[in-house]
């Protein structure tokens, strides 16, 4: 048994990942891109309505597109890479996935295409016009929910094949540390797993409801169960693009990484404080307390703290590998980067557009200052920063050496030029819309809202130039959209074959043993559980009682 | 833990950072009194209409320069609309949703506030500018979201 999985595990090293488990992520990086395909397309539609520009047809009405753009993207896209990306370095790292592990996250796979079409049929019909937060009152179709209950059911079978995994490795290499890309994938899958019990929850609650065999439903409660979910979903994209950055960054750039102990502390850190932060989209809420509200304040800007280390952590890796490389002076190993790599340009914009994205963050999330913001454009601009470039270019710096690597395939000179010519369309076009999103939200312009000039009320008129900047930006961006996609098909079917690397970074030089009590996960689990209890008892149980609401159909 | 110094004198900036938004928020919210609306009393949302004070929307005067405004959001309109009060005044919102969750913003200041079916909602706000000032609903709530709006007229 055990020399067969040397082998295997030799073989592994040496022929790329067996086809099976490479099978398995080029599905899930198709349904990947083929939801960027369609959430960009319907997003254009969005841009230029609100510019005035273009008028929806009677049959395609402003708020189901927007349902599904959101469900698209934020879940649909999202998930699907996270997943294949994470179950490649499963394959890679543990010598290979076991065949019951495989099997799980097909079904996995196939239950959430399930899920989706029951989400998307309604929402197709006009039917589940309820935004993908989807808050009661509002009442979908049943069919939407059950939907959705499919969808958490997919998410888990993905994450419960990762935990078996990493069992079964553990078990097999007793006292050697998780490598460092699956000590991340275990981190996101916990999240995924424990994030998704309150709306699965919340679902239940809503599926007897919206059937009519329950007359009511607690508002409150059920968005406060909601965004215990949305928000950790936030940081589960996060921590998904910063172990690019901490791992496979380093590689391209030919340095090393950063102190693997404080690697894993980070990790640890966002798995701990990460669940309470939805709160922060319920601070002009009824029913919260001023006091409660206060302790959530802290809870969201903890997670600055290992956000401040990350941006520590990567510049000191640039340094330090330029120096390597002969850099003077204070910042000459910024000419040392490698630019014209698309495999370092994506993820390197995507770091810089992080800072001002987290100030943003670190605003919304201070009571005073959400005020402001609160509903606006603001904050969609805030989440095109996010995700549509942080999030979103580091995973498309991972699939042009990745999607290769997982095809037998390379990236060619030519592929890396379009590349790096997608990249910096899709920089100029998401920045120009996420800009004008951020102004016009100050000047109040609400997000969510199909074109209104508000009786042509001066104040919504003042809109209007903001607006235009608005499309021109998605106008630009679906041209990256198509490229991108071009590009993640091109590499999968039909860049000429080959062996590529599957790029993860040395650990530096003389560095310390990091201890072992960061494998402990139960440990990190418990103190996650008692963090959320802090933050949710007290509210939860103050909701509890309040007087519910029968469901509505607005649309 | 070994750290590199300057990773120290980063970090101990971050947290001074961090402490430093915390500290102002809480200043703000509990010193002068200018925390998010989270008004806490609760209404049967089916009963609006047969409860105080909402039996009564409308503009209420409560003290020299000193207005209340009992209002209920409903698709797609508020009640009442086209408010009209005298510069100078502060005027208190008392707010409830009569089916699913609005959000009462007025544009160009910072009044915004989630007002949502079984629960009371205030917001306070001094009016000194005179003009006619733009209320909209900021959460979707409908098919005519879009045309959820008024106005307040400061004169
Ligand atoms: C061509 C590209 C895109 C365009 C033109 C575009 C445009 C827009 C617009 C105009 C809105 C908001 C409208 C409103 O609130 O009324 C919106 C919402 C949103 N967009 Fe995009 N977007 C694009 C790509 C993306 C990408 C790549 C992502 C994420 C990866 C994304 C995620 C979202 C999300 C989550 C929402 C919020 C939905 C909601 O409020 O329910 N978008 N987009
Ligand atoms: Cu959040
Ligand atoms: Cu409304």
């Amino acid at each position: 048994m055990s020399i067969a999985l040397n082998l295997k595990n030799k073989a592994n090293k040496v022929m790329g990942i067996n086809p099976e488990d490479a099978r398995i992520s080029k599905s899930y990086f198709t349904v990947t891109f083929v939801a960027l395909l369609v959430g960009g397309i319907l997003g254009l539609l969005q841009g230029l309505n609100r510019a005035g520009l273009l008028e929806l047809p009677s049959w395609l009405n402003y708020y189901q597109v927007l349902t599904a753009h959101g469900l698209l993207l934020i879940l649909v896209f999202t998930a699907f890479f996270t997943i294949g990306y994470f179950y490649s370095v499963l394959s890679h790292n543990l010598d290979g996935l076991l065949p019951k592990v495989r099997k799980m996250v097909w079904i996995g796979f196939g239950m959430k295409m399930v899920g989706f079409v029951l989400a998307v049929i309604p929402i197709l019909m006009n039917d589940a016009t309820v935004m993908y937060t989807f808050y009661p009152p509002m009442a979908a179709s049943p069919m939407f929910y059950i939907g959705l209950v499919f969808i958490v059911l997919g998410v888990w079978m993905a994450a419960f094949g990762a935990f078996i995994q990493v069992a079964n490795w553990r078990k097999r290499n007793k006292g050697t540390h998780l490598p460092i890309l699956s000590f991340f994938a275990t981190g996101v899958f916990v999240l995924l797993f424990f994030s998704s019990i309150p709306v699965a929850i919340e679902v239940f609650m809503i599926i007897p409801w919206s059937f009519g065999w329950m007359e009511t439903i607690n508002v409150m409660l059920s968005r406060t169960l909601f965004w215990a979910f949305g928000h950790t979903l936030v940081n589960i994209w996060y921590l998904t693009a910063i172990s690019a950055w901490y791992v496979i960054v380093p590689k391209v750039i030919g340095g090393r990484r950063f102190s693997d102990m404080l690697t894993r502390v980070v990790i640890i850190l966002l798995v701990i404080l990460n669940i309470p932060g939805g709160f922060h989209h319920q601070i002009i809420d009824p029913g919260i307390s001023e006091a409660v509200k206060f302790m959530h304040v802290f809870m969201s800007l903890a997670v600055g703290f290992p956000s401040l280390m990350t941006a520590y952590a990567m510049f000191a890796v640039f340094e330090r590998t330029g120096r390597k490389k002969g850099a003077k002076g204070l910042f000459g190993w910024f000419k040392k980067l490698p630019w014209g790599d698309v495999r370092f340009l994506a993820p390197m914009i995507a770091m810089i557009a992080f800072i001002p994205a987290g100030a943003g963050g670190i605003v919304q999330t201070t009571n005073q200052l959400d005020q402001v913001a609160h509903n606006t454009l603001w904050i969609t601009g805030h989440f095109h920063l996010t995700l549509g470039m942080t999030v979103a270019l580091t995973f498309f710096g991972v699939s042009y050496w990745l999607v290769p690597y997982v095809s037998g395939r390379i990236l060619t000179t030519k592929m890396n030029k379009f590349g790096v010519f997608q990249t910096i369309l899709w920089t100029v076009g998401m920045s120009l819309m996420a800009v004008a999103m951020h102004l016009v939200g100050l000047l109040g312009s609400p997000r969510r809202t199909s074109y209104s000039t508000y009786g042509d009320h001066a104040t919504a008129l003042g809109w209007d130039p903001y607006l235009i900047f608005l499309a021109i930006g998605g106008t630009i961006l679906i041209i990256a959209v198509l490229m991108q996609v071009f590009a993640v098909f091109h590499l999968m079917f039909r860049a000429p074959k080959g062996e590529s690397e599957f790029l993860i970074a040395e650990e530096e030089e003389n560095a310390t043993k990091t201890p072992f009590w960061t494998e402990r996960w139960s440990r990190t689990i418990l103190i996650m559980l008692i963090i959320v209890a802090m933050a949710y008892v007290i509210p939860v149980v103050d909701f509890i009682g309040d007087p519910g609401s029968p469901p509505w159909r607005t649309w | 833990m070994q750290m590199h110094k300057h990773e120290k004198i980063w970090l101990t900036l971050s947290s001074a950072m961090i402490i430093g938004f915390l500290l102002i928020a809480g200043y703000q919210t509990f010193a002068l009194e200018l925390g998010p609306p989270s008004h806490k009393e609760t209404i049967d949302p089916q009963k609006v209409d047969e409860t105080a004070p909402f039996d009564e929307p409308g503009v209420y005067q409560t003290g020299e320069n000193e207005y209340e405004v009992v209002m209920t959001l409903q698709i797609f309109s508020f009640t009442p609309n086209e408010i009209e009060i005298p510069a100078g005044s502060e005027v208190t919102f008392t707010m409830t949703s009569k089916d699913v969750t609005h959000g009462f913003q007025i544009a160009g200041t910072n009044v915004n506030a989630m007002v949502m079916p079984g629960y009371i909602q205030k917001i306070k706000q001094t009016f000194n500018e005179p003009g006619e000032y733009l209320i909209l609903c900021n959460e979707y709530c409908g098919a005519g979201h879009q045309m959820m709006s008024t106005t307040i007229t400061v004169k």
